[in-house]
């Protein structure tokens, strides 16, 4: 069996003042996992994923990426592996320029120019803000620079993506853009790893749901698992609620239907054996 | 707002272009929209920061309470109409050590007595949920709760207008129907005028009174809630209809329409989960009740 991407033993975390934000973490992500993870505000979420770059340490407990514990390892050298977009894009971006933020990355892995440049190009593409190298970021909107933040990780092309809250102040068009990049990242075999609040995104483009509470993991499953009626008191109890989809689809006695596409699809099957 | 145009210092280009509105006392109006049409600026226009604290050029009318924002003092547009922003670490103050401090900033900086100030403080955490936040440091907060104190620092302000650029962005679904709600109460309870930029069209349709529509800087449809949510042209603004009409579109596609006979979906999306800990949600101070 290969080493698991990243795997997470007993982990706590202690913030400064004794928040404890982590309390026992058990979690195996395997590569080209495509996992999201969910929660109440302040349960952890971005907490956890920010042990898998060596941005935090744990208080307790080891992390491992590709079978390797982090331990004291630099940040730099993490980031060769793991590329993690922040929640806040102004946490983020320094750089007076799109391409000098997108380069940013690329140029520390020591990649040489004509490899930098078609990193930062395809990167730009897939965020859609090609044409647009020369602006500064603080003059694109929130919406641009959480792409512009996305694609500076994007353009390190590390084999471990973590996005967090990647459809936050996006319009349906900027989520269905980070749904496809989302898809095309799995289908090239990267773990894509998201923290996330809307749950239709988390449903229909992710494979497995982490769901969080106060510091611990309560629900591990597949979308379909996660949001079936079983799990709604799981969910609540940490604020969180299925999609409609999946509650009409409870209603409608038609099973876990935790997106539209399956609740249509639910319908039409019923539709056809009962004729 | 009549014909308001507007151009941040330094461009040309009009980020607003001809924009009417009004909000009246009492009423939620929400502004959808793509991204980039604008919808951020319309918020820093309304609430007179734009020009009065960030330069640029306005042409067109805009009062606020009566009085063109142009003519105003900064302090005069602050006492009357609070603003949410759209990252709640740019409005942070970054002066206070506890959330409970944050919150008190602005009714300090009202001149309010202590007495006053209180209530509000208490008052506004109240109305959010977040007394467990008390005594946190706000810079050591998650994204959401920054944002639930960010909104607690604008309502203890009691502004007779109030805007709010995505207020629930970084809330979890419990987090989002409890500050929809209580902005619901909020504007009906202070008879406070709300503008909100919003894209969880399924929010809007609890709790605005009317919604607009910004594309391209000009406002493309206004009119009621639940007409313009259901407008087919919705889609093709780059606005995602509420999940009970994509729900109702898609199964209806599907020929299936029939078997939603009799199932309210709008009702049905906020309906109780048995089990759930209380009603509306709230951040629980991590860790200290696992």
């Amino acid at each position: 069996m290969s080493e698991p991407a990243i795997l997470v033993e007993n982990v706590a975390f202690d913030y400064p003042r004794g928040v404890r934000a982590l309390d026992g973490i058990d979690l195996r992500i395997d590569g080209g996992e495509r996992v999201v993870v969910v929660g109440q505000n302040g349960s952890g979420k971005s907490t956890l994923v920010r042990q898998f770059n060596g941005l935090l340490r744990p208080t307790a407990g080891s992390v491992s990426i590709n079978g390797r514990p982090i331990g004291r390892r630099h940040v730099a050298d993490l980031a060769r592996e793991v590329g993690l977009a922040f929640q806040n894009p102004d946490r983020q971006i320094f750089a007076g320029t799109v391409r000098a933020e997108v380069a940013f990355g690329p140029r520390n892995l020591g990649l040489g120019e004509t490899e930098r440049d078609a990193a930062v190009e395809r990167a730009l593409a897939t965020v859609g803000l090609a044409g647009d190298e020369a602006t500064n970021p603080y003059d694109l909107g929130f919406s641009r620079r959480k792409l512009l933040a996305l694609g500076s990780i994007l353009a390190m092309e590390t084999p471990i993506v973590i996005l967090d809250e990647p459809t936050t102040g996006q319009d349906a068009r900027g989520i269905e853009r980070v749904q496809r990049i989302v898809a095309d990242l799995s289908a090239a075999g990267r773990t894509v790893i998201a923290v996330s609040h809307d749950m239709r995104f988390v449903a229909e483009s992710f494979e497995r749901v982490v769901v969080m509470r106060a510091g611990r993991i309560v629900l591990d499953g597949t979308p379909a698992e996660a949001f079936a009626e079983a799990a709604w008191p799981a969910l609540a109890s940490t604020y969180l609620e299925p999609p409609l989809a999946a509650r009409v689809g409870a209603r409608l006695g038609l099973g876990a239907t935790p997106t539209e596409a399956s609740l249509v699809g639910a319908l039409t099957t019923r539709a056809t054996a009962g004729r | 707002m009549r014909d308001a145009r507007y151009a941040y210092a330094g461009t040309s280009r009009q980020v607003l272009a001809g924009v009417d509105l009004d909000v009246e006392a009492g009423r939620v109006v929400a502004v959808v929209g793509p991204n980039e049409a604008g919808k951020s600026t319309l918020c820093l226009v309304a609430a007179g920061l734009a020009p009065i604290a960030i330069g640029g050029r306005l042409e067109g009318s805009v009062l606020l309470a009566g009085d063109e924002t142009a003519g105003l003092a900064a302090y005069q547009a602050a006492q009357r109409c609070g603003i949410l922003f759209q990252n709640p670490a740019t409005q942070l103050s970054g002066t206070t050590s506890t959330v409970w401090e944050e919150i008190a900033f602005g009714p300090r900086n009202l001149g309010l007595d202590i007495g006053a100030i209180v209530e509000r403080v208490e008052g506004a955490m109240a109305t959010l949920d977040i007394a467990g936040l008390a005594d946190r440091d706000p810079q050591r907060l998650s994204g959401g709760q920054a944002q639930l104190v960010a909104l607690a620092s604008v309502l203890a302000l009691r502004p007779s207008l109030l805007v709010l650029d995505e207020p629930t962005s970084q809330l979890d679904p419990a987090g989002t129907r409890l500050v929809g709600d209580a902005l619901g109460r909020f504007a009906a309870d202070n008879g406070t005028a709300v503008l909100l930029v919003e894209h969880k069209t399924g929010l809007v349709a609890r709790i605005a009174d009317e919604v607009a529509v910004l594309v391209g800087g000009r406002i493309v449809e206004h009119g009621p809630t639940a007409e313009i949510l259901r407008d087919p042209a919705l889609a093709e603004h780059g606005v995602d209809p509420p999940p009970a009409v994509r729900i109702e579109r898609a199964v209806a596609a599907a020929g299936r329409s029939g078997d939603l006979a009799g199932l309210d979906l709008a009702a049905l999306e906020v309906d109780p989960i048995a089990g759930a800990p209380r009603p509306t949600g709230a951040p629980l101070p991590t860790g200290a009740r696992a």
